[in-house]
């Protein structure tokens, strides 16, 4: 991904279009080519109306329930304008609030495909009723939803408690759809519905003069850009208040601090897909996705909210709190005089309607498996998807190609993948090779799978507008194109120069897109050939942001209504495509830039177009941390960044932070000097070996992450407090992360560092040094001193990690090799932990149940693995070669029982015991990894 | 699994025919067969432990070393030895045991993986073989033709050194007469510069008089003019007419200032006007003149030239490459800049003014005339020799910067020198200058750019001359300027044989040439039949 130096690769046609977005950008991102709240009319429109007495009033009289629906009409005192306001109780302990104009001149978009079902509802019913409002209850825990009728405002409260409100500071806003001004009164006369509409439209009248005097109404102009707006102002906004509450999170994708901050003062976080050159950190500005989803968390309760929109949308945030200092808030306390902590968010979107999800947790991850329940979880990717991967804009031709791979053996450092940039294709047409330096793409692709690897080639979404391109010619003739405001085919600048972009909205259109990755129609590709999406943003050089008018048009739908889950349509063709060139039989694996919520379901993600410098180093793990509490749990940023060339030392550091990420890829911006691994001297290469090694003897434990993300929708990568909520220091943690919940990983972020700081969690817990079986007891900040080879981590007491300890040069090449299991007893000398096995890149784990997937567990003495799917079947070649306690007594004797016709009978099976640091090693158990069996310790 | 093969069968050819079956545990070189003896215990080579011998290939890892699994991937740090029969015996990672992809071309890697492998050693051997043969003969005949370079280098260093001593000897030769000659120049400018002194003198005190007459016809003029009533006097009113003789040019000629101008007078006859007329002549402007007012100033504004436009034109060519290949877009930069300084600043100049009045100087008398020949003859003279002194210079620096090069321990790369080398791909065509420069220009038009001036030897320290470095090229976008490095290898011919940029801006170039090849060794390695187990032995 890199916008960057588009120009480098531009015809002279486009120069002056390009100009003003590459004057002045060389150091750091340009923020004059993005808009601030102040210069998107809507935003400084909806900014400007401060907190007060909300407009709206319920008319309770209008209420109707049905089992599992209240709805009622909200109207505007002002200008008489009804709102629709749907009610649902959701299963799994959430509540649903939409809201539309009850009238609307034209159906509003309401954003489809994000949801995996229609979420199943769960009965409502009236606790009490009076003429001030409704009160319904919500099911267990005496929750209750109140609706208040004027002002309007929905407070949902468990007993004495509230926990949430909606509309508490009257920031309901519904810019309701309306003619223009100059054609009003010629339809005004074609219109003979009631006198309802009559009175609404009168009122409307004044205000609508009001209303149109604010410029960008109904046009608005951003540099050289025009946008049109043929429907008006749409815009929508509503205020959320969290009494109690001092921390909120998620709205991901900023390059900003894990905890959200209060945007008093500047602007609000920002939600618009954008392709952002050389972006900057901390600050609220948009990036290349949005996931609408917040999270609010104090000791007591985690809770979401998901605005399900795909328009332009800011957040405000802001907190009674705030500033005060730790001593300041003490004494509030002391003398009583405190009134509670509260955080308010207010969410503005530019089109749209209101439908918000309430996940009422309690705890985080209830509030993850709600959300799962709504988007579905992140896609089980291949196992060689958690490898290494190796990764260069570009590598120059087959040749270079082949020498990385080589280069890869001759200093035995594996990698599962190795990715083509833009520059293997013929003139930035994707679908195709250039012919002269990729020229025979399948004797590369076998070439790699002789190797058991596998390879990337990109497909961005902006097809080159070329006659003799077949690609667009298809895209053309089926009329699949994006279109702009005037009905002609939307056309921008990117990379091939001038270009069409398909209408990903279209279902049509996804599924002739997917039909694309058909081994016959991708010429070229091979079953160990995979896809990565770029730009789908989508990214316009010449564009208003660097993407695309929002006045163009998908069908109906304005790209303004459709813009954030663009990306997403994107990934999914992709994604669906790939699944179908193997007839649905392999799990397909594409990463893409932009997403939205829901975009898990379809792949990996990264952090875009980073910089090598610490400071996107560090910034690595609150990015990811954000998205993984929102469902994207497989993220990575680019190993060594992206930008400029990284320090010998940033480039190893950054090599054994990516190591314990999810989505561990290096990558590097065409003008950077080459930066393989070895290319640093002998030392830095084993430095970097020893990252990359550590990254594949715990896949085992990666992919059963996965398959637990998969199953369940806990992220795989966790900010501290997601497991230790009631810990109040951990709510700020972002510097260090847990792997599920058992691994600990506090990586070196910062140059020329002699030691660190590790706060382990859990006042009754210990933890485990993993590289040194050092135990620590938690809730304690650790000091640690560093050297160039260390990567803090630490395995939680009572938890049993499984590793393969032989690494190979690819994952594919440790598929039958043997387990070792780490077990680390917690304080009571107890531990579990789980082993999932299957065949690493089919969908027959799903379908067919080919899986084994056991609970391992340590208690009293005896070690056991047992199944916990019984109804599944899977054989593996695999092994327990060793098992490690950590913590251990030493035993007398250790035995080990099998399944099967010897059941009952016991082997004994050799150890060693190392009294100093409490290790005791079995040596070669040897049982099989999908048997039950148990060992003894006496 | 679990069950490992201890022992297995090996075959070596021992000479020509005989073979002899010699046992040892799986991945074991020979060197180290003593080491596993079957049925003793085993100790780690590293003395760190010792086993039962039943625990060598046992599929699990007893010594850090990991000497006790030499045949199984169970240790992360062990190696495997193939003995690739037919071929190079080799040492591989353990890890690449059973892995399920070919390594030892004997396939020895790969017994249990279910990994198809085809014993290539032999094929191998043989292409190697073939190889090596085909790089003999090369080195061979290389080696030959490096010793004619050698010979010819000392020939060609000797010339040119000869050719520096003649050079110098001659120079002296030329600076003697370089120096008789400026003699004989400044002799003969002596009387030339007196001889022009007096013509001009002279033509100098002619022109005075004819001013002074123009003057004094002028200062008559001006008194008819001035004198309006025509008393013989011009008077105060008379001259306050005249407003551009203003002396603090104040706008206003006050009487008082008139006054002044006329030397205090009232008014002045012919006689005093000739003394205040020094006062007036400078500004004075004649009344037929003044009525023609001067058309001729305002008319430049209007012929210039719409240059403004294009200074507010953008310079979208800034950064921005016009063409596909960046190679280029510096050029192109470079060249709009020029462009825009180059246009002509027309019309803010005036035309330069020349006074129509003076007259030409007479030409020289033939006296003088004749001294300036023949000064002007030793002129020319003097400038040839010093021209000839120059190219002497010219031509013992060309000498002196070619010989002060390191063109290797035997001079052999002498004869590249002052050569150019070229290379045609699909896009450009690579031209490299050893000791110069190397470049690329492309296929289909456009302009060379420089991808680095000589640098250096640059191989490695017992090597040093098999590279060459080639620095401070056109610079690169956002990045560092180009640079080359050229990698010399045995051949017959000298030629480049491939280029390529493996990281942005910094070009690989092979080139092949008979002085870098080395003698062939005395003994030939090379077995005829294809065993070649020497190594083990």
């Amino acid at each position: 991904g890199h916008q960057a130096e588009a120009a480098r690769f531009q015809s002279a046609r486009c120069l002056f279009v390009l100009l003003p977005f590459f004057l002045g950008v060389a150091q750091a991102v340009d923020r004059s080519n993005f808009k601030t709240c102040d210069q998107s009319s809507f935003c400084k429109r909806q900014r400007d109306i401060k907190a007060g007495q909300s407009p709206y009033r319920a008319l309770l009289e209008t209420m109707e329930l049905t089992n599992s629906r209240l709805t009622l009409q909200l109207i505007n005192d002002n200008n008489k304008v009804r709102l629709l306001l749907e009610l649902y109780r959701l299963q799994g302990n959430m509540t649903r609030v939409k809201i539309n104009e009850l009238k609307p001149l034209k159906p509003r978009y309401e954003v489809p495909d994000v949801l995996i079902q229609d979420p199943p509802t769960e009965p409502l019913s009236v606790v009490a009723q009076d003429e001030n409002g409704v009160v319904l209850s919500l099911g267990a825990d005496e929750q209750r939803l109140i609706v208040s009728a004027r002002p309007f405002r929905l407070d949902i409260v468990e007993g004495p408690k509230v926990l949430l409100s909606l509309n508490s500071r009257g920031l309901l806003v519904f810019e309701h759809l309306r003619l223009r001004k100059d054609t009003k009164s010629q339809d005004d006369a074609e219109d003979g519905e009631g006198a309802e509409k009559t009175e609404q439209q009168a009122a409307e009248g004044d205000q609508l003069k009001e209303e149109e005097e604010l410029p960008g109404t109904w046009e608005e102009t951003f540099k050289t850009h025009t946008d049109t707006k043929p429907n008006g102002p749409t815009s929508i906004s509503l205020d959320f208040s969290f009494p109690g509450v001092e921390h909120v999170y998620g709205i991901p994708e900023h390059a900003d601090t894990l905890k959200l901050k209060t945007t008093d003062g500047g602007d609000p976080y920002r939600l618009y897909n954008l392709d952002v050159f050389q972006y900057e950190l901390h600050n609220p500005m948009a990036l290349y996705g949005a996931v609408p989803v917040l999270l609010s968390h104090n000791t007591e309760r985690t809770m979401g909210v998901f605005w399900l929109n795909a328009a332009e949308t800011w957040v405000d945030i802001s907190s009674n709190t705030a500033g005060k200092t730790v001593f300041g808030k003490m004494l509030d306390f002391v003398q009583g005089s405190s009134e509670t902590p509260q955080t308010d968010v207010r969410w503005i979107s530019e089109a749209g309607i209101i439908d918000v999800f309430i996940m009422l947790g309690p705890k985080p991850s209830d509030v993850f498996s709600q959300y799962a329940s709504l988007t579905g979880t992140q896609a089980f990717p291949p196992l060689s998807a958690l490898g290494y991967h190796q990764c260069r804009w570009n590598y120059n031709d087959q040749e270079d190609v082949r020498g990385v791979d080589q280069g890869l053996d001759d200093h035995d450092i594996p990698c599962d993948f190795i990715w083509l940039d833009i520059e293997h294709t013929d003139g930035k047409r994707y679908f195709t090779w250039d012919p002269n330096k990729f020229s025979q793409p399948k004797d590369m692709l076998q070439g790699l799978k002789d190797k058991r690897r596998n390879l990337v080639a990109i497909v961005d979404p902006h097809i080159k507008v070329d006659s003799n391109f077949k690609v667009h010619n298809e895209i053309r003739s089926r009329n699949f194109y994006v279109k702009n405001k005037d009905g002609g085919d939307y056309e921008g600048w990117c990379w091939p120069g001038n270009a069409g972009y398909p209408d990903f909205t279209n279902a049509e259109m996804r599924a002739w897109w997917a039909s694309m990755f058909a081994y016959d129609q991708y010429e070229g590709s091979m079953e160990n050939m995979y896809t990565w999406n770029d730009m789908n943003e989508p990214s316009v050089f010449n564009g208003p942001e660097v993407t695309m008018h929002k006045d163009a048009l998908h069908g109906s739908w304005e790209h303004r209504e459709v813009h954030n889950i663009y990306g997403l349509y994107v990934h999914r063709a992709t994604a669906e495509g790939l699944i179908q060139r193997s007839g649905g039989v392999e799990r397909p694996f594409v990463l893409t830039r932009a997403f939205f919520a829901g975009s898990q379901r379809y792949g990996a993600v990264w952090t875009g177009d980073n910089a090598a410098e610490w400071g996107h180093l560090k910034i690595s793990l609150p990015m990811c941390l954000s998205l993984g509490l929102v469902g994207i749990s497989f993220c990575g940023a680019d190993v060594g960044g992206f930008f400029k060339a990284p320090s010998t030392e940033l480039l190893v550091r950054w090599y054994q932070a990516g190591a314990y990420q999810p989505f561990f890829r290096a990558h590097a911006h065409l003008d950077t000097p080459r930066r393989e691994p070895w290319l640093f001297g002998p030392e830095n290469t084993a430095l970097i070996r020893e990252a990359v090694r550590q990254r594949y003897a715990l896949l085992p434990f990666w992919y059963q992450q996965f398959y637990n993300a998969h199953r369940t929708g806990q992220p795989v990568m966790r900010a501290l407090w997601v497991e230790y909520p009631e810990d109040s220091v951990t709510f700020d943690i972002e510097d260090e992360y847990l792997l599920g919940r058992d691994l600990l990983v506090h990586p070196v972020t910062e140059e020329g560092l002699k030691s660190l700081t590790a706060y382990l969690p859990g006042k009754r817990e210990v933890w485990y040094d993993v590289h040194t079986f050092k135990k620590h007891a938690g809730g304690q900040s650790l000091y640690i001193p560093v050297t160039m080879s260390s990567i803090p981590a630490f395995q939680r007491g009572g938890s049993i990690i499984t590793r393969k300890d032989r690494v190979r040069r690819s994952s594919a090449c440790m598929e039958n090799d043997p387990y070792t299991l780490y077990v680390a007893l917690s304080p009571e000398g107890t531990a579990e932990g789980e082993l999932y096995i299957d065949d690493g890149h089919t969908f027959s784990y799903e379908k067919n149940k080919a899986f084994i997937h056991r609970r391992l567990t340590f208690n009293d003495g005896v070690l056991s693995s047992s199944n916990l799917a019984l109804d599944s079947q899977f054989t593996t070649a695999s092994w327990v070669e060793k098992i490690i306690f950590l913590g251990a007594r030493k035993p007398a004797s250790v035995t080990l029982k099998t399944a099967g016709w010897s059941w009952g009978s016991e082997t004994r099976v050799e150890f060693e015991y190392d009294s100093a640091l409490e290790v005791l090693s079995l040596r070669k158990p040897g049982v099989n990894a999908g048997a039950d069996w148990t060992v003894l310790l006496r | 699994m679990l069950c490992a093969q201890l022992l297995f069968p090996l075959s070596l050819f021992l000479g020509l025919s005989a073979t002899v079956e010699v046992q040892r545990p799986r991945g074991v070189p020979l060197s180290k067969r003593q080491f596993y003896e079957e049925g003793k215990p085993f100790t780690c080579l590293d003395g760190s432990r010792t086993v039962p011998f039943d625990r060598v290939n046992d599929d699990y890892c007893d010594c850090k070393d990991g000497s006790d699994e030499p045949g199984t991937a169970a240790c992360p740090n062990g190696s495997f030895h193939c003995t690739n029969a037919g071929h190079r015996p080799a040492f591989i990672p353990s890890s690449r045991i059973n892995d399920g992809i070919c390594d030892c071309c004997d396939t020895t890697d790969e017994y249990n993986s279910g990994a198809t492998c085809k014993n290539t050693c032999r094929e191998m051997g043989r292409r190697e073989r073939e190889s090596l043969q085909k790089l003999a003969e090369i080195t061979k005949e290389g080696f030959l033709l490096k010793q004619q370079l050698i010979e010819e280098a000392k020939r060609k260093k000797e010339e040119k050194q000869s050719k520096l001593t003649e050079l110098q000897a001659g120079k002296r030769d030329v600076e003697e007469k370089v120096e008789a000659l400026r003699t004989v120049k400044e002799t003969a400018e002596q009387p030339e510069k007196e001889a022009k002194e007096r013509h001009l003198k002279a033509w100098e005190e002619q022109k005075a008089v004819i001013r002074m007459e123009k003057d004094k016809a002028k200062m008559a003029e001006a008194f008819l003019e001035l004198d309006d009533d025509a008393d013989g006097y011009v008077s105060v009113a008379e001259l306050q007419s005249h407003a551009e003789l203003d002396p603090n040019s104040d706008g206003s000629l006050t009487e008082e200032e008139v006054q002044g101008l006329l030397g205090g007078a009232d008014k002045v006859d012919t006689s005093s006007f000739e003394n205040i007329w020094g006062n007036l002549k400078d500004k004075y402007v004649s009344e037929s003149q003044a009525e023609n007012p001067s058309s001729l100033e305002t008319a430049p504004e209007e012929t210039k030239e719409p240059v403004t436009d294009n200074e507010s034109e953008p310079y979208p060519e800034d950064d921005i490459g016009v063409e596909e290949d960046d190679e280029e877009e510096e050029d192109d930069d470079d060249d709009t800049h020029e462009d825009f300084e180059d246009k002509p600043q027309t019309s803010t100049q005036t035309p330069e003014r020349s006074d129509k009045d003076e007259e030409a100087m007479p030409p020289y008398d033939a006296e003088t005339q004749s001294l300036i020949d023949a000064a002007q003859k030793a002129r020319d003279d003097f400038e040839e020799s010093e021209r000839a002194l120059r190219e002497i210079d010219d031509q013992v620096k060309n000498i002196e910067k070619e010989l002060s090069f390191d063109f290797g321990p035997s001079a052999e790369f002498t004869y590249l020198y002052s050569q150019c080398y070229e290379l045609t791909t699909s896009e450009y065509i690579y031209k490299i200058c050893p000791f110069n420069r190397v470049s690329q220009k492309p296929k289909f038009g456009g302009s060379e750019t420089n991808l680095g001036s000589w640098g250096s030897w640059a191989g490695p320290d017992d090597n040093k001359y098999t590279v060459m470095k080639y620095e401070h090229g056109t610079g690169c976008w956002q990045g560092p300027s180009r640079s080359t490095t050229v990698k010399l290898t045995c051949g017959k011919e000298t030629t480049v044989t491939s280029t390529s940029e493996p990281s942005r801006c910094e070009y690989l170039m092979e080139f092949t040439t008979p002085a870098v090849c080395q003698e062939p060794l005395p003994v030939n390695v090379v077995h005829v039949d294809g065993h070649s187990d020497h190594v083990e032995l």
